[in-house]
C-alpha cells in the first residue's frame, strides 16, 4: 500500500509539480530578469580543457535528449525500428556511446570547475547543484542502458504511454510500479531537474539563437519616429 | 541612395602625445566595474608593439573580419552554418591570458605587518581570485614606448612582408621609430560583431551608426569577439556578457563629447557626423583590398550636393542632422582633404574611425659622438621618414601606398607652408611648389592649419542634435546607476 502512495506521489504528482514550477518560473524570470538568462560561458577564463568538457557534453546530451524525445512522440515508429535485431543494437549501441560521451564531458567539466581556480571563482551553488543532479541523471541512465538492456523498446511500452498518460492529466501509475528502482530513479531525478532548471544557468537551454539562421546579417535599431520626420 | 547618417571621428597622430588620458577618463566613467577591470574600450598602442590584446592584428590566430572572394562577404570566424559548432566551444576566442590578469595591491598589509628587519611590501593579488599573483606576465600598457622591443615590437604582425633593412630600420634602438596609435571602437559601417551575434544583441543604431551590445540579449554565446578585427568587444567573465564601447551616447546625446575625446590633452580627438549611402556598402566591402580606402571615401556623400540633402530628408534625416554634417571636421580631413585614413581598412567593416597618419621625420642623427640636429630632413622626401613607408601603409591604407603617400605629403606641404608664413626662412616659390606638388592650394593648407592646430572645441566635436523628444536609448541619469550597473540595464549584474 505503502509503496503504491509512493509511486503515486513520485509518478502521478511530482511531474506536475516539476512542470508547474518550470513553466511559471521560467516565463516570470524571463520577463523580469531577462539579464539572467546567459549561457555564463566561462571559456574566457580558460580555454584548453573547456573544449573537452563543453563539446563532448553537449553534443552527448543533445542526442541522449533527442533520442528520448523521439522515443517519447513516435513510440510506435521506435517499436519498429527495433523489430530488426541489428537496428536494435544499433540504436542500443549508439545510445550508449552518446551517454558515456555525455559523462565523460560532464565530469571535464566538474573537474575543470573545481580545478581551475579562476573557473571556481565564477562557479555558484546552483551550478554544482547542477552539475551533482546531472551527474546522477546521467550515470543512473548509463547504468540502465548497461543492466537493464533494450531499453529503447521498453521506454515505448511502458514509458511513453505514461508520458501521454500524464499529458492527459490522468497519470497511469501503474506502469511505472513494476519498474526497477534504477529506472524509478532516473525519472524522479528527471523531474527534480526539471523543477529547478528555472533557477539555474540551464535556461540558457531556451534561448538558443535559432533565428540567427533566418535573420539579416546587419541589424540596425531606430529610436527615431522616421515617418514623422518624413513628414515634417 | 539610402542615405544614413553616422557620426565619424578622426585621431590626428602627428599630435598624440601617448599620455593615456583618454583610457583613464574612460575606465573611470565605465569599466571600472568587477569583471570589466581588465577592458580597454579605449586604450592607446604604441607602434611597432603587438597591441592589445596581444597580436590583434593577426587574423591567423584571431578570424577578425570579413573575408572576400569578390562576390561573396563572409565573416572569418562565424557563420549561419559554423555558429552551432562554435556555440559549445569557440576555437577561436581570446582568453584572459590573450589580454591580462587584472590585479590590484594587498595595501593593508603596508600598515599591519608586524615589525621586522625589512620594509613590508604589498604583494600583488588577483582581481579574479583574489588570490596573490606569483609573477605578473602582462598588464595594460605592457609594451607602452618600446618597453620589451626584442619580444613585441619584433613580433608587430605589420613587420611582416618588410624587407630586413626596413625592419632594422624600425628595430634599430638608437633611431628608434615609435608613434601611438589611440584606439576605440570604430562603430564601423559593415560591423562584423553585429553579423555575428547569434542572439541580435548587437545592433547599430540608425540615428547615428554608433554600434551597441544590449546587454538584456546577450547570451554569451561570444561569437563577437573574435568576428571583431580590432577585438573591441571584451567578455566580462562576472556578469558572463560582451561590452563594447558605447561612443558615450548619454553624452553624445546630450550634445557632448565622449568622455575620451573630450579629456584628449593633444586635442588629437574630432568628431562630427557624415552622411552616406547605405546601398552602396554591402557592394564596396567585395572589392580588391587596394581600392578600398576610395571605396569607403565614395560612400560617404557630399551633405552641401542638393541631391543628397533632398535624399536624407526622403530618408527621415532631420534637418539638423544634415546641417551638422556640412560643418563635419571629419567629412574635411576624410573627404575634402584626403589626409584621414582609416585602420586597417583590409577588414571590410569599414571603420568610421580615421588617423591622419604620423610624419615621424629624422630630426637629428649621430655622427660619430655628435648629434647632429637638421631642419632640413624635417621637410625633406617623404620616402625618408621613418617608419617606413610600407609599415604605415599596412596599418592605414590596406596596402595602397599612393593613398598614404597622398595624405602624408599634403600633411608635409602644409607645414612647408606654414613655415613659410610663420618663420619665413624658406621661400615662397618653394612653399609653393612644395603645396603644388601636394595637390594642394595655400587656402586648404591653411584650412587644414586651422582644423588641425588652432580648433576650438566646438570645431573640433560637431556633435548632430539627437531629437530627444523621440525617446533615445537613455532615459535614466547613467551617473544614478553607475554603482548598480554601468549601464544598458536596471538591475545590479549578477550571476544567477
Amino acid at each position: 500500500m505503502n509503496s503504491i502512495m509512493n509511486d503515486y506521489l513520485f509518478f502521478g504528482v511530482l511531474p506536475y509539480v516539476s512542470l508547474a514550477i518550470f513553466f511559471l518560473v521560467t516565463i516570470s524570470r524571463y520577463r523580469q530578469q531577462t539579464f539572467t538568462y546567459s549561457s555564463l560561458s566561462s571559456q574566457f577564463l580558460e580555454n584548453k580543457q573547456h573544449f573537452w568538457g563543453s563539446v563532448p557534453f553537449h553534443y552527448g546530451i543533445l542526442i541522449v535528449l533527442a533520442g528520448h524525445l523521439i522515443g517519447f512522440l513516435f513510440p510506435s515508429w521506435i517499436l519498429s525500428w527495433n523489430a530488426a535485431p541489428v537496428r536494435l543494437a544499433f540504436l542500443e549501441i549508439s545510445g550508449l556511446a552518446f551517454g558515456i560521451l555525455t559523462l565523460v564531458g560532464l565530469l571535464v567539466i566538474v573537474v575543470r570547475r573545481w580545478m581551475n581556480i579562476k573557473v571556481r571563482r565564477v562557479t555558484t551553488i546552483s551550478d554544482w547543484l547542477v552539475y551533482a543532479l546531472l551527474i546522477l541523471q546521467v550515470s543512473t541512465g548509463l547504468a540502465i542502458a548497461v543492466h537493464l538492456g533494450w531499453g529503447s523498446s521498453w521506454f515505448a511500452t511502458s514509458l511513453a504511454p505514461w508520458l501521454w498518460s500524464l499529458l492527459h492529466l490522468s497519470p497511469e501509475v501503474s506502469f511505472i510500479g513494476p519498474l526497477p528502482l534504477l529506472v524509478k530513479l532516473h525519472i524522479i531525478n528527471a523531474f527534480v531537474l526539471i523543477g529547478f532548471f528555472p533557477f539555474t544557468r540551464l535556461v540558457h537551454v531556451l534561448v538558443v539563437p535559432n533565428p540567427y539562421l533566418w535573420r539579416k546579417t546587419q541589424v540596425v535599431r531606430w529610436n527615431w519616429d522616421r515617418e514623422r520626420l518624413r513628414q515634417s | 541612395m539610402d542615405v544614413r547618417s553616422q557620426i565619424g571621428m578622426v585621431f590626428h597622430l602627428d599630435k598624440c602625445i601617448g599620455c593615456h588620458t583618454c583610457s583613464v577618463a574612460c575606465k573611470n566613467v565605465w569599466t571600472d566595474r568587477e569583471g570589466t577591470e581588465y577592458m580597454w574600450w579605449n586604450n592607446v598602442e604604441t607602434k611597432p608593439g603587438t597591441g592589445f590584446p596581444t597580436r590583434w592584428e593577426d587574423q591567423e590566430q584571431y578570424k577578425g573580419g570579413w573575408v572576400t572572394d569578390g562576390e561573396d562577404l563572409k565573416l572569418r570566424s562565424t557563420g549561419k552554418a559554423r555558429i552551432i559548432p562554435n556555440i559549445f566551444h569557440n576555437p577561436a576566442q581570446p582568453s584572459l591570458d590573450d589580454y591580462y590578469e587584472p590585479w590590484t595591491y594587498d595595501f593593508q598589509h603596508l600598515f599591519d605587518a608586524p615589525e621586522g628587519d625589512d620594509q613590508p611590501t604589498a604583494i600583488p593579488i588577483s582581481k579574479i581570485t583574489g588570490e596573490p599573483i606569483e609573477k605578473i606576465e602582462a598588464g595594460p600598457n605592457w609594451d607602452d614606448d618600446l618597453g620589451g622591443s626584442p619580444i613585441y615590437a619584433a613580433n608587430d604582425p605589420n613587420m611582416e612582408g618588410l624587407t630586413e633593412a626596413q625592419r632594422k630600420q624600425m628595430l634599430e634602438i638608437e633611431r628608434v621609430a615609435m608613434f601611438y596609435v589611440p584606439r576605440i571602437c570604430n562603430h564601423c559601417l559593415n560591423p562584423a560583431c553585429v553579423a555575428a551575434c547569434p542572439s541580435g544583441a548587437l545592433y547599430k543604431r540608425g540615428e547615428d551608426g554608433v554600434v551597441l551590445l544590449s546587454q538584456e540579449r546577450c547570451r554569451a554565446w561570444r561569437a563577437c569577439i573574435p568576428a571583431c578585427p580590432y577585438k573591441k568587444t571584451y567578455f566580462n567573465w562576472s556578469t558572463g556578457k560582451s561590452e563594447k564601447c558605447i561612443l558615450c551616447y548619454p553624452r553624445l546625446e546630450t550634445g557632448q563629447a565622449p568622455a575620451c575625446f573630450h579629456s584628449c590633452v593633444g586635442r588629437i580627438r574630432y568628431l562630427g557626423n557624415v552622411l552616406y549611402d547605405m546601398d552602396k556598402v554591402r557592394e564596396a566591402a567585395n572589392l580588391p583590398d587596394e581600392q578600398l580606402v576610395q571605396a569607403q571615401r565614395d560612400l560617404i556623400l557630399d551633405p552641401t550636393d542638393p541631391e543628397v540633402i533632398e535624399a536624407a530628408r526622403r530618408g527621415g534625416i532631420p534637418e539638423g542632422v544634415i546641417e551638422t554634417a556640412a560643418r563635419s571636421p571629419v567629412y574635411k580631413y576624410v573627404k575634402e582633404w584626403e589626409i584621414a585614413l582609416p585602420l586597417h581598412v583590409e577588414y571590410r567593416t569599414f571603420p568610421m574611425l580615421f588617423y591622419v597618419p604620423p610624419l615621424l621625420p629624422v630630426m637629428s642623427e649621430t655622427q660619430g659622438d655628435v648629434v647632429r640636429n637638421s631642419v632640413d630632413a624635417l621637410f625633406g622626401d617623404v620616402e625618408d621618414a621613418r617608419p617606413p613607408l610600407e609599415y604605415l601603409g599596412k596599418l592605414f591604407a590596406a596596402g595602397n601606398l599612393g593613398k598614404l603617400r597622398y595624405a602624408i605629403k599634403k600633411e608635409l606641404a602644409v607645414k612647408i607652408w606654414r613655415r613659410h608664413v610663420t618663420v619665413g626662412d624658406i621661400d615662397e616659390e618653394q612653399a609653393k611648389r612644395a603645396l603644388v606638388e601636394a595637390d594642394c592650394s595655400p587656402e586648404e593648407a591653411d584650412d587644414i592649419f586651422r582644423l588641425t592646430a588652432l580648433s576650438t572645441f566646438k570645431e573640433r566635436f560637431v556633435i548632430p542634435p539627437a531629437q530627444r523628444e523621440m525617446a533615445m536609448e537613455m532615459l535614466v541619469d547613467p551617473q544614478e546607476l553607475k554603482a548598480a550597473a554601468g549601464f544598458g540595464f536596471r538591475s545590479a549584474p549578477r550571476r544567477s
